[in-house]
């Protein structure tokens, strides 16, 4: 808050500034809700890009940039849909990073988004259903979808070779979304998903769920869940009972907790999670640091490409009409053009003033693909002598 | 071979398991059966004085670590368990003390004793999270394995692996001896026989010299000391986690009416009678199908229900076990 009353106080001084406009961006985010935690850091990776560019005074003739923050709440879609429409009509907003969840998004972006025509892009809506959504060309999100991440694992799977496994997931919205978009990439590439069921989390003994899984067999276990709950639990039982030795990962299953818990127990296992490669994260973990809140929250990366690619579009546009620069938002996140990394923006900035190309590719290393949504980067790691190596990035 | 196959399949996801958790339920339901039948009301506290007596445990298991103590394959914490047995037993003593000989002295109804229990366990769960947090712990330390699949398989040449583990043996083992000790101390001392007493007539014991407090008194310690050795097991073969007890405390109950409320066979019956139920009902059948009618080949898992259904299936032998046998299997007192 006091950020923010202190960025709308330097915004003031500024404005007075010839031919410069004062630009107000909405961040409409679950600042209450299930996944409140994680609104704090998007708003400040979002805030962050905004103040970068604020500060390079070289964006449509030194003009500035103002966050306007909304609580789309998440889970209310109703609640999200009155934000996002105050965020339009009484602030007048020129376009919004949010919404935060799936269904609130595609909810403010059909009742009033799409309407109004305001351009809207969301660091972290990994619904499948947002990809081919009517949406006039002014939805973007920066995070990749569900869809994609099921591909590459199958992609993945198919090049090692394995064409059956078991699939187990968190009992949840998201273990359900992933472990059916992998199913369908799987069986459409020619392998054979022989079991997909659910685990609960946080009970004491997984016996009975691996003994399933078992019986259904398969070459390796997909294991879509949680490290610190029954995703780790469901591995252990499977170690223990012979029932699987080849595993595959995803997403928060893999990191040091793996393999500290199972370490060479688990060799040749494959991991597979969302990961930029690059020196660009680096970058923006020492920014997000120094600004004060934590990089490595999920979609902070996410939510400071959003606002970086809005605003860089309207240079490219030179307007901040989002009926105008809703064109250039792929153009901006793909090649060619020369590379940009978090903190480069003003840079950025310069070079599409003088006419020249970039290439964004921001913490996330954001690509567009599609209808407007990130291909996201895929880290694949494989479990050799206890530890995780890295074999490359898709 | 094939036949092998299934029964090494068999052992392996259905009877190993489930005898170990059968066990684990029994040492739980003689507790609460103890203290049915003497003090006469359903303990719902007796969950988290698992948890409450496994948490000491881990605590001085962690003590006995760090002072290099270790007992080989065996794990560490069965040297902790006394500790974790007495201070579990001075908690409820203490509990006994503040609570319920209020109610005791006052003759109050079972169903008043039972919602106090209710309010105990409240405590007690808040307790055991201060104490030792809500995080999952391990502490099961010593040789994991009895057999693991991988020897196993070079052993036999079998296609499917057997394994056993340290803690599923121990489980099993140290349950015969705790209910055989039970039974000793019940039908052969004049304690015992003074508690055996006291559960059939209140009055009559009284009336022959018998100090009811003594009684209640030894009561509240048995049942501790096998909440700790329930919890304790429980907690080396799966992980302990605060909230687990809570849950198998469902279990607890299903296993303690279906052998008869206040029976000590019955409560271990009535645990291995849910355990195999659980896991049975939701293990797939496919595999062993397959190895013992090689040209058959079903569509389905031949599961009977999903494994997140596991809670439930206690949840239907209780309801079927009140329906047409209110007293239960041994003949417990109906409740």
């Amino acid at each position: 808050m006091k950020k923010l009353l202190l960025a709308t106080a330097a915004a003031t001084l500024v404005a007075g500034a010839a031919g410069a406009e004062e630009i107000k961006l909405g961040i409409s985010l679950g600042f209450t809700g299930p996944l409140e935690s994680l609104a704090g850091p998007m708003s400040g990776g979002a805030q962050l890009a905004m103040k970068e560019i604020s500060e390079s005074g070289k964006l449509l003739d030194g003009s500035t940039v103002v966050a306007v923050t909304g609580d789309s709440t998440c889970a209310d879609a109703a609640a999200a849909t009155a934000t996002v429409e105050r965020l339009i009509t009484a602030e007048a907003v020129r376009g919004i990073i949010g919404g935060m969840c799936s269904g609130e998004t595609i909810a403010s972006l059909e009742n009033v988004g799409k309407p109004n025509g305001i351009v809207m892009i969301s660091p972290s809506a990994t619904s499948p259903a947002l990809s081919d959504i009517e949406d006039n060309g002014l939805f973007f999100r920066t995070a990749p979808s569900d869809a994609r991440q099921g591909e590459v694992m199958a992609d993945v799977l198919m090049e090692k070779g394995i064409g059956s496994v078991a699939v187990t997931y968190t009992n949840n919205d998201y273990g359900k979304g992933l472990a059916d978009s992998f199913e369908a990439a799987y069986e459409a590439k020619g392998g054979k998903v022989t079991v997909n069921a659910p685990h609960d989390d946080g009970k004491a003994d997984y016996s009975a769920e691996v003994a399933a899984l078992a019986a259904a067999g398969g070459d390796a276990l997909v294991v879509a869940g949680y490290i610190d709950q029954g995703g780790s639990g469901v591995t252990r039982a499977s170690l223990d009972t012979g029932a699987f030795s080849t595993f595959v990962f995803p997403d928060g299953m893999v990191g040091t907790a793996l393999e500290e818990k199972f370490g060479a127990e688990t060799a040749d296992s494959i991991g597979i999670n969302p990961a930029a490669a690059g020196d660009g994260r680096a970058t923006f973990n020492e920014m997000a640091n120094a600004e004060g809140f934590d990089p490595n929250s999920p979609y902070a990366g996410e939510a400071y490409d959003a606002a970086a690619l809005i605003l860089l579009a309207m240079q490219a546009a030179k307007s901040t009409d989002p009926a105008v620069y809703k064109d250039k938002i792929t153009e901006i996140a793909n090649a060619p053009g020369e590379p940009i990394q978090p903190g480069e923006l003003g840079k950025a900035l310069e070079i599409i003033a003088g006419g020249g190309d970039v290439d964004y590719v921001g913490a996330s290393s954001v690509e567009m693909v599609g209808n407007g949504e990130s291909a996201g980067s895929f880290r694949e790691t494989v479990m050799k002598d206890g530890k995780l190596e890295v074999v490359g990035y898709r | 071979m094939d036949i092998l196959n299934a029964i090494v399949a068999l052992l392996n996801f259905v009877i190993i398991p489930a005898t170990a958790y059968g066990a684990q339920l029994a040492l739980g339901a003689l507790g609460v059966t103890l203290i049915y039948g003497i003090l006469r009301f359903s303990n719902f506290a007796h969950g988290d004085t698992m948890a409450f007596g496994t948490a000491i445990t881990i605590l001085a298991t962690w003590g006995l670590q760090a002072a290099g103590v270790s007992l080989g394959p065996l794990p560490t914490a069965l040297l902790a368990l006394p500790v974790g047995m007495a201070a579990t037993a001075l908690l409820v003593l203490a509990t006994d003390r503040a609570v319920y000989r209020f109610y005791r002295v006052k003759k109050a109804a079972p169903i008043i004793l039972v919602m106090a229990s209710v309010g105990v366990m409240f405590v007690m769960n808040g307790l055991t999270r201060l104490l030792i947090g809500v995080d999952e712990e391990r502490f099961a330390d010593g040789a994991r394995f009895v057999i693991d699949v991988r020897s196993f398989r070079e052993m036999t040449g079998l296609q499917e692996g057997l394994a056993l583990r340290t803690t599923q043996l121990l489980t099993v083992v140290i349950a015969f001896v705790v209910v055989w000790a039970l039974f000793w101390f019940l039908n052969r001392t004049k304690s015992g026989k003074a508690m055996r007493a006291y559960s059939d007539n209140e009055d009559l014991a009284l009336l022959s010299g018998i100090d009811p407090e003594r009684v209640v008194r030894m009561t509240w310690i048995i049942a501790a000391s096998l909440a700790t050795i329930a919890g304790v097991l429980y907690g080396l073969d799966k992980s302990f986690k605060a909230f687990n007890y809570f849950q198998i405390l469902l279990p607890i109950f299903a296993a303690a009416i279906v052998g008869g409320l206040g029976s000590p066979l019955g409560a271990i019956a009535g645990g291995f009678v849910v355990a195999y139920s659980e896991v049975a009902i939701t293990y797939p059948w496919l595999k062993i199908a397959g190895y013992l009618f090689p040209g058959w080949q079903p569509d389905g898992l031949l599961q009977l229900l999903g494994t997140e259904y596991k809670f439930a299936v206690s949840f239907v032998i209780l309801i079927v076990v009140l329906l047409f046998k209110p007293t239960g299997l041994f003949r417990g007192k109906s409740v």
